[in-house]
């Protein structure tokens, strides 16, 4: 008996390694990155990085403007594309017939996420910051932003929404209840989980833009915390951005400290989205 | 093969007073004909049992009384379904009134994924009963009607999941009777229970029809003959479905069928 194997195993192999390879490429920038932003940054992070404003142009101090303003940001982006997104989404999947309206409103949303962000930014000058005459402000920012997640926010409600058992809806309608009031206690609770993770994810997409904030608002520096929501802000990646290009002389670990900052605020909110969606799951199917 | 349609226009026996009834109904899914000039008369504090074979209409004639079947979008109806004399599919019908009065139990036991109480006080608490006393009241006399009481007092706050599928069907009963409805609609209630769930089942019917109007979409012709007063027998023929074949007490139409179709049917021959 031969021992050589036969040529349906070898391109068996050949597929399998091919597989493998294709992974590896998904998984490894991944690691990569991590792994270099955690070793060349983590010298940076102190308590003071954390919670002192800069100095120096950012050369010393710390960021804890720039950390602030990104949570304020993710939080106003959050109180307005997530109410809005939630309602659109009922309509959307409750109340909105199949016709060429309807049709055109789900184009409009495919549309509105893969706009590039940059246009985003340019929209918001244009329309919060000169005609709404809110300036470069903690609020313009925030309504552009949450133009650029609604996109996110009305999908994913959608989808929980529909992803709701008829049975329920059925049962809810069968004793009486009107159309809304089984949307409100039945359907709406149950999509929640669904609703939130989008929203989480929304959340942490805005917590990295750049681009749009550019020019509604972010700000390199400033000598005060932000007073109100028409105040400038720092945040984050813009605050990545100008001392990784625009600083002579910046210290590299503390351009990587502000890149680790960052990916630990996107990535926390990622696990979160992914913890609150697990356990959701589990609770449907244990029971 | 030629089949005589007009025997749908035959009055159908009655005993006890008329509750509901249908006149020249048909129902139309789009382009296509799913109920055919159907008339009958449901009698009151009675079963009525609709039985045939897979997708001859049954739960689409079902569905006709407490209208669920506006939640399908092309759904035309033709012909008269009466509630106590009232045409339901009138313009100014309030279909939330209409569904209070007719309730509904699913094939599958759709309990919500509350608590038991809860579930029981969903309907009571949509009609505005906001009253705790008033609530435990209506919970603990509809969970006694539906027989499920003692099994389930002391998990009132559990969740309605983890009960067994005939508790979570009985649940599903009570929820129904917290509304107080007068006539019930069971679309093959049991058809995903085991074969003690499903007595409980009948024999709650059965005590349930002193009070209140019951009809019952079922596969299981056993069980029709067990438990219901009249019987209405659904068939469809190649390209036609939702023809009322024949439609009398229970008892004659099982011993002594008029029509040779029904015959078949409940002798096994097709179906």
């Amino acid at each position: 008996m031969k021992t050589r194997k036969a040529p349906r195993l070898v391109s068996q192999q050949t597929a399998f390694s091919l597989l493998i390879a294709a992974t590896a490429v998904v998984v490894i920038p991944v690691i990569v990155i991590i792994i270099q932003i955690v070793l060349n940054g983590a010298g940076a992070i102190s308590w003071d990085f954390l919670t002192q404003p800069p100095s120096q142009a950012g050369k010393a101090g710390g960021i804890f403007p720039a950390i602030l303003g990104t949570f304020y940001l993710m939080l106003g982006t959050i109180i307005i594309a997530l109410p809005v997104g939630v309602l659109a989404g009922v309509y959307l999947s409750e109340y909105a017939r199949d016709d060429w309206m309807t049709r055109t409103v789900n184009m409009a949303i495919v549309n509105l996420a893969g706009v590039p962000s940059i246009v985003y930014g340019l929209f918001g000058l244009g329309v919060f910051v000169l005609m709404f005459h809110f300036g470069m402000s903690l609020l313009a920012a925030s309504l552009t932003l949450a133009c650029q997640a609604l996109a996110m926010t009305v999908t994913t409600s959608r989808e929980a929404i529909l992803s709701v058992p008829r049975e329920y809806r059925e049962g809810s309608l069968a004793v009486g209840a009107t159309r809304w009031q089984t949307i409100r206690h039945v359907v709406l609770p149950q999509a929640m989980p669904g609703i939130i993770t989008g929203a989480v994810l929304a959340m942490s997409r805005a917590a990295g833009e750049t681009a749009p904030i550019l020019v509604v608002g972010a700000a390199f520096f400033l000598p005060a915390l932000p007073q109100s929501p028409l105040d400038q802000f720092m945040a984050l990646p813009y605050h990545l951005y100008t001392v990784a290009a625009h600083i002579p002389g910046m210290p590299r670990t503390t351009i990587w400290g502000v890149a680790l900052v960052l990916l630990v605020v996107v990535l926390s909110f990622n696990v979160l989205a992914t913890i609150i969606r697990l356990r959701a799951r589990k609770r449907r199917y244990s029971t | 093969m030629n089949i005589n349609l007009e025997l749908t226009d035959k009055k159908a026996p009655v005993s006890g007073e008329v509750r509901m009834s249908t006149k020249n109904l048909s129902l139309y899914y789009g382009d296509f004909q799913a109920l055919r000039d159907i008339t009958l008369n449901i009698p009151e504090n009675a079963i009525t049992a609709v039985i045939g074979p897979s997708g001859c209409g049954k739960s689409t004639f079902l569905r006709l009384f407490n209208r669920m079947n506006d939640l399908i979008t092309g759904v035309k109806v033709d012909g008269r379904v009466e509630l106590d004399g009232i045409n339901i599919y009138d313009r100014d019908i309030d279909v939330v009134e209409l569904r209070k009065k007719v309730g509904m139990v699913f094939q599958k036991p759709n309990p919500f994924p509350m608590s038991v109480f809860e579930n029981v006080a969903f309907g009571p608490r949509r009609h505005g009963r906001k009253n705790r006393m008033e609530l435990e009241d209506v919970v603990e006399k509809s969970l006694k009607q539906a027989a499920l009481w003692d099994e389930v007092k002391d998990k009132l706050g559990q969740s309605a999941l983890a009960l067994s599928g005939g508790q979570q069907q009985r649940l599903c009963i009570a929820r129904v009777l917290a509304v107080e409805p007068e006539v019930i609609l069971m679309d093959e209630p049991c058809s995903a229970l085991d074969p003690i769930a499903t007595l409980r089942i009948e024999d709650l019917m059965k005590s349930l029809a002193e009070n209140y109007t019951i009809v019952i979409v079922t596969h299981n012709m056993q069980q029709a003959a067990r438990v219901s007063d009249m019987s209405a027998f659904f068939m469809m023929e190649e390209d036609r479905a939702g023809i009322l074949v024949e439609y009398g007490p229970t008892a004659e139409l099982f011993t002594n069928p008029k029509d040779k179709r029904t015959e078949d049917y409940i002798t096994g021959r097709f179906g």
